[in-house]
């Protein structure tokens, strides 16, 4: 199945992308996203604890299951003001 | 008027919007880009802001029911600007107006407070030596 992941602020240069469709397959949770992802971009190992996920536009946990079509964000944290 | 600027905000036009005659009080705050951030000597040149546009908008108006439940009924603009901002210019402006005083106080208070810790924004600032990073809030 595709997910898009959209990636922000140091996560985006991190990766090298700030949109990308991800092949992965059924059952897929978002910490798996993660670390298959951490697989080409070292850096981020260091920095799960304080990114959090955003599936569809909601926060979720890294145990959340993601489904065909979905969108997972990436968040460092924020910086607004 | 709640969201994202891509263009220089103009609180006056923030004020104007968000005023009726039954408020005797309006309340406006700008978060300017400063010049220093603390605990680094280097010298900014300018901010840059990135967004979440759709969940950074939905928080914004989130912030804005939860200002209404508390102090209302009062009328609240919030608009955070994205992309390149000079040294001094606004990067954020609340404004509440309200019956008194109080409330317009405590309301725009609760605002940027809630903007800065929940909304999807995200700052790099730009050094004169060349070099940028990105900068995490802390606690109010």
């Amino acid at each position: 199945m595709m997910v898009r992941v959209l990636a922000f602020a140091r996560l985006r240069e991190l990766l090298g992308f700030g949109e990308r469709h991800v092949g992965v397959a059924d059952g897929t949770t978002a910490d798996a996203m993660w670390s298959r992802l951490a697989q080409d971009a070292p850096q981020l190992a260091a920095l799960r604890a304080s990114t959090r996920f955003a599936r569809n536009g909601a926060l979720v946990d890294g145990a959340a299951v993601l489904h065909e079509g979905d969108e997972l964000a990436l968040l460092p944290p924020v910086g607004g003001g | 008027m709640i969201g994202l600027s891509a263009q220089p905000l103009d609180p006056e036009a923030l004020v104007r919007a968000v005023k009726t005659e039954a408020h005797g009080a309006v309340v406006t705050f700008l978060g300017t880009t400063r010049a220093t951030s603390p605990g680094d000597p280097r010298p900014v040149a300018a901010l840059e802001y990135e967004a979440y546009e759709t969940m950074a908008v939905a928080e914004m108006e989130t912030i804005a029911r939860e200002v209404q439940d508390r102090f209302g009924p009062l009328g609240i603009a919030m608009l955070h600007r994205t992309g390149r901002v000079a040294l001094g210019e606004p990067s954020v402006a609340v404004v509440v107006a309200a019956p008194h005083r109080g409330a317009a106080f405590d309301a725009c208070r609760y605002a940027i407070d809630a903007l800065k810790s929940r909304v999807a924004v995200w700052k790099r600032e730009i050094y004169r030596d060349g070099d940028a990073a990105w900068i995490a809030n802390t606690a109010p």
